[in-house]
């Protein structure tokens, strides 16, 4: 029960704490409108309105992602230059609950960047936004959330270790895309990258909702999402331990 | 019982130097330190910046692990029960940082009381408490980013008192606050031991020690140089007087020279506005200005003075001696 509050409370202080920057939060609006722009103009040849809504649903995807990689580093590097990623570990509560709600919480913004893309799409582009299987797609929607969020988590573990790891939050962004097949179809791509997308829960998260939309099976998405999802959780769980033992030898946790 | 015991505790600090051909050197922050803390206590670790003091407490805390020795809270050990050791310690340190500056200040104490297990139904009252204790009353909705450097400080008290923890540590928490806003602070931390909490408190003001803790350590270059209460340690340079020789750039190798004249205990320099201030402090009974200003030959000398030593006097002689 404390364990849920925790996670609750801290998603809704985190939240908070992402929204109170009326920069940030232009930016934030703004930000997903380009990649849903881009998105349509790649997509516009032909009149059938299917790979519109594929694509669209791929760059909703990807402000997602986006707003994990890049924002997870950025929470990390902020609680170093606050100084108060010392206290958080100095608390006795378990680090990972309190990392989780971090990258939860930005990945809850992505679902801001999912609706706000749709909906330039509808306004703007006149895409349709007819879900064929409605029940799937309100499934696929929170477990693509919440295992990008895991895989947020993982990449956040790393931010505690490594103090220059936001670079390579940065450097994912771009690369996910690709190998997620958010805007590419993924057969396009040679036979040795797919192991690498089998691995990354967006692939199933970006699939589960397209099925969902287009009238396929994404239950089978729906699971691997998931269960990738609790295998980063897990894997972050046991890791975050070992990298605060490692920062607190090295006497890395103050350093900014 | 003692409530915190340190027992030969060290750490060395790895570093690098260099871009292209990196070099490892080793720097030895503590060197074997040891004391003890009783129950209630008040106790003050002194020093100059980079002696190892927060270091220290930061060990303590479980934010570092010792390189050697060992360090037990209420009988646990830092390094093994580190989590049954953060349930009953609280921290505080000083400065500006160490705050969600975008949120309120109930914002701040309310995720806190979270992390730190206060169980839900009291969290309002304790945290209502608090603000009482260090001030902040009726200003707990504002935004921290608003707040002056006394009023932060506060804040961090509150947030590191907000479980109950009978063992509090705080590093330097009147730093760079104002006369008045420390001497609230300072009555705030006398507070504490009233209520049967055991402190620890890393300062640079002699003074602060010397009003608010019951037992001093005095660390200098990792190690402990001095301790007792602040009578004892003033015992140590109460014979003697100290004379202050105004100097308009203090020539090299004067301090050396100064310490070599017989009767010369110890040597500080203090900066003051254009003048440097040589505090020599000299054995009973002996008259040495003459042979002083003898060594300072060529310098330009302005104001010579002669006084009884203070505490001040006293913490400078541990911490110069070499």
């Amino acid at each position: 029960m404390r364990t849920l509050r925790l996670l609750g409370l801290g998603w809704v202080f985190h939240m908070k704490m992402l929204t109170r920057s009326a920069f940030n939060s232009i930016l934030g609006i703004i930000y997903p409108l380009f990649f849903a722009t881009i998105a349509f103009f790649m997509f516009r040849a032909g009149d059938d309105p299917k790979p519109l809504l594929y694509a669209s649903l791929g760059a909703a995807v990807m402000g997602i992602w986006s707003t994990t990689s890049t924002s997870a580093g950025a929470a990390m590097a902020r609680e170093r230059w606050h100084g108060t990623l010392e206290l958080l570990v100095a608390a006795p509560t378990h680090f990972a609950l309190v990392l989780l709600p971090v990258t939860i919480a930005m990945a809850s913004i992505g679902i801001y960047s999912m609706a706000a893309t749709l909906l330039w799409g509808w306004l703007v582009f006149g895409i349709d936004l007819h879900i064929l299987h409605p029940v799937e797609f309100v499934l696929a929607v929170p477990a693509t959330v919440l295992s990008i969020g895991a895989l947020g988590f993982l990449l956040a573990v790393a931010f505690v270790r490594f103090r220059q790891a936001w670079a390579l939050g940065n450097m994912l962004e771009y690369p996910v895309w690709l190998v997620s097949g958010f805007l590419v179809p993924l057969s396009l791509f040679p036979g040795w990258v797919r192991p690498i997308s089998w691995i990354l829960a967006p692939t199933w998260g970006i699939n589960a909702i397209r099925e969902a939309a287009l009238g396929g099976a994404a239950l089978d998405d729906i699971v691997m999402a998931t269960l990738l999802g609790g295998v980063y959780t897990l894997a972050g769980i046991v890791l975050v331990n070992r990298a605060l033992k490692i920062a607190r030898t090295r006497a890395t946790l103050s350093l900014t | 019982m003692a409530v915190v015991e340190v027992e030969s505790l060290r750490r060395t600090y790895k570093t690098t130097t260099g871009t292209i051909r990196r070099r490892s050197l080793e720097v030895e922050a503590v060197r074997g330190v040891s004391f003890e803390i009783g129950k209630g206590e008040l106790f003050g670790l002194l020093g100059p910046n980079g002696a190892g003091k927060t270091t220290t407490i930061k060990m303590l805390i479980t934010l570092l692990i010792p390189t050697s020795g060992s360090a037990r809270v209420l009988g646990h050990d830092v390094v093994k029960d580190a989590r049954w050791v953060r349930e009953r310690i609280g921290y505080v340190f000083g400065g500006d940082r160490g705050l969600y500056e975008r949120l309120s200040a109930l914002d701040n104490l309310r995720y806190f009381a979270e992390l730190y297990a206060v169980e839900p139904r009291n969290q309002k009252a304790r945290i209502q408490e608090l603000l009482e204790l260090v001030g902040l009353n009726g200003r707990e909705k504002e935004r921290v980013e608003g707040f002056s450097r006394g009023m932060r400080q506060r804040l961090h008290i509150a947030r590191g008192l907000l479980h109950d923890p009978p063992v509090v540590f705080l590093d330097e928490p009147t730093i760079g606050v104002d006369p008045v806003g420390a001497r609230e602070l300072r009555a705030t931390i006398a507070s504490l031991t009233q209520s049967g909490k055991t402190v620890l408190l890393t300062t640079h003001y002699m003074f602060e020690a010397d009003t608010l803790c019951d037992r001093i350590a005095v660390i200098a270059h990792g190690e402990i140089v001095g301790a007792g209460t602040p009578s004892e340690l003033k015992a140590q340079v109460s014979e003697g007087t100290v004379v202050e020789i105004e100097v308009y750039g203090v020539p090299d190798g004067a301090v050396e020279k100064l310490r070599a004249v017989e009767g010369v205990r110890t040597v500080a320099v203090e900066d003051r506005d254009q003048a440097q201030i040589l505090v020599v402090g000299t054995a009973p009974g002996t008259e040495l200005t003459h042979a002083l200003l003898s060594r300072l030959d060529g310098a330009s000398v302005g104001r010579v003075s002669s006084r009884e030593p203070t505490l001040e006097d006293a913490y400078v002689a541990l911490v110069s001696e070499p």
